[in-house]
């Protein structure tokens, strides 16, 4: 009797620890709105684009001054990856997104609202502060002995830096080809590479670690960014309104403030 | 295990224990297993098998595999040469400070593999305290490189293949290395002739660990030596470059990476590890 017992003691710590482990994992949404006894407590989960860290941590905070008791969470990544995420079930109320093509990955799999495009980013080359290879302009970046870093083609910094130097007709081949934005950024703020080709936002943002050089080609490579509410969003109306918000002549304040133009 | 033989006394094990399986540790056991099995088996499941041919015979999928074949062998040879004496200092000679030096061994496991990649650029990078010097007197410079991948994989699994040889080398026996001495036979003459062969289980253990590591290794790798198909681009770069758009794609790269590693690691074991 008394060993069945020591048996026990062992056993069932072990147990109650993974059923809890599988428990984690169930994926309950996380955001449901936890009801409390004055309905009002809400949370609000947004996912964002990047290069909207900055910009959208501060509009959540006037979100949430505005509607006491609601939170405004984030889930900042590259596009493509929170597009991704949110098709295979991620418990999201708002996407905001750094190009269209991500919007409709995500439009595609599931019913979100009719996005609209509350900003567009323009590209600059990014050079360190020093400028060592003493890069001027799109055309220096060809020379082999520049070292430059691109956004992989597969996010919207990178399509976008793809059809810039198509539209100069350049060809510049890359030492790497980042995961995102801030990665490329940062080869830059370190020193690793000569050149990059970024987001103004992010060279505005980097507060005068990198220098950022204006190029007319540019122009045609404008990104747009579309905000939606998606389909099932646990937060409800809550989401519109802080996708409205964004869209608030307030929101474009902000935004332009950061470097980004108003569509 | 196997290898052994005799010298410890110890026979194997399997049949020394007989009698009803106590269910306190096979059902924990079998959870484990389940646990780590069944995300495979969701590759497995969701895996686009009519396209799965066309999409292995792309040539930027062998480029990408045999890019990390490539690298994660010849990290593993680079911790070869650099992690057993460096196991054998920790194990076989008494210096002040061993205790934090077996610590500091053991940084980048627990390191996230992201800060190690910063950490070898601050070090190793253009603008750092060798490569600065590195550019200036050799005109060599390590990121972006294939050299820069195989760098970055040696630091993050060289600590595997440090703490398995030094597990070995505390469990041999050192009577022999002891008669070796009194035989008149120097140190490496010891370590090559006796310790080495006594502890070969261990080494290759720890190898394979390691190379297995080396093979799976992205922060660090994207970080430090960037991705660029061809030179810097490995699979588990590919892997995470396909998820961005096309998740199908990414699950056939891992599945081929899977795989590779999984033939490798099964036929060395069979040929090394465990034979007799």
């Amino acid at each position: 009797m008394f060993r069945r017992l020591s048996r026990w003691a062992i056993a069932l710590p072990v147990v109650l620890a993974l059923a809890g482990l599988t428990g984690c994992g169930s994926g309950e949404p996380a955001t449901s709105a936890s009801a409390s006894a004055g309905g009002e407590a809400k949370e609000v989960t947004v996912f964002a684009a990047a290069s909207l860290t900055g910009t959208f941590t501060e509009l959540g905070k006037v979100f949430e001054a505005a509607h006491p008791g609601t939170t405004v969470r984030f889930n900042f990544g590259s596009s493509a990856t929170l597009a991704q995420q949110i098709v295979q079930g991620a418990p999201a109320d708002v996407f905001a997104a750094a190009s269209p093509a991500t919007m409709k990955t995500v439009s595609d799999a599931s019913p979100a609202s009719s996005p609209s495009t509350f900003v567009r980013n323009k590209l600059q080359i990014a050079v360190p502060a020093d400028n060592p290879a003493k890069v001027d302009d799109l055309k220096d970046l060809t020379d082999t002995k520049v070292k430059v870093a691109l956004c992989a083609e597969q996010v919207p910094c990178g399509a976008a830096a793809v059809k810039a130097l198509d539209a100069a007709g350049l060809k510049v081949t890359p030492v790497t080809l980042e995961q995102d934005v801030k990665a490329t950024l940062t080869k830059v703020e370190l020193g690793e590479v000569d050149a990059a080709l970024v987001y103004k936002t992010d060279v505005i943002a980097s507060a005068g670690k990198v220098r950022g050089i204006e190029f007319p080609e540019a122009d045609q490579a404008i990104n747009d960014y579309p905000i939606a509410t998606l389909a099932k969003a646990p937060a409800g109306a809550a989401a519109q309104q802080f996708v409205d918000l964004v869209l608030s002549q307030q929101g474009k304040d902000v935004l332009t403030k950061a470097g980004f133009e108003a569509p | 295990m196997g290898p052994r033989r005799g010298l410890t006394g110890r026979r194997p094990a399997g049949r020394a224990a007989s009698g009803r399986l106590p269910w306190v540790l096979v059902l924990p056991a079998v959870l484990g297993l389940v646990f780590l099995v069944l995300p495979l088996a969701g590759l497995l499941i969701r895996a686009p098998w009519p396209t799965l041919l066309a999409r292995l015979a792309e040539p930027h999928v062998l480029e990408a595999l045999r890019l990390s074949l490539v690298c994660a062998t010849v990290a593993t040879a680079v911790c070869l040469l650099l992690g057993v004496p460096l196991a054998w200092l920790l194990a076989r000679v008494d210096f002040p400070g061993r205790r934090l030096v077996r610590a500091l061994v053991t940084v980048p496991l627990v390191l996230p593999p992201v800060v190690g990649g910063v950490a070898l650029l601050l070090v190793l990078g253009r603008r750092g305290l060798v490569g600065q010097w590195l550019e200036a007197t050799f005109g060599i410079t390590l990121p972006f490189t294939t050299a820069g991948v195989i760098i970055a994989e040696a630091f993050v699994a060289m600590p595997f293949l440090v703490i398995s040889v030094e597990g070995a080398l505390r469990g041999a026996d050192q009577r022999f290395e002891e008669a070796a001495a009194t035989l008149g036979a120097s140190r490496w003459t010891i370590f090559r002739r006796v310790t080495l062969p006594l502890i070969m289980p261990g080494v290759v253990a720890g190898a394979v660990l390691c190379w297995a590591r080396a093979l799976g290794e992205f922060g660090a790798t994207i970080t430090f030596a960037g991705n660029f198909p061809g030179t810097t681009r490995t699979m588990p770069l590919a892997v995470y470059l396909a998820l961005e758009t096309e998740p199908e794609a990414a699950i056939v790269l891992s599945l081929v990476l899977l795989a590779v590693s999984v033939i490798v690691l099964a036929s060395l074991r069979d040929r090394w590890v465990s034979a007799p």
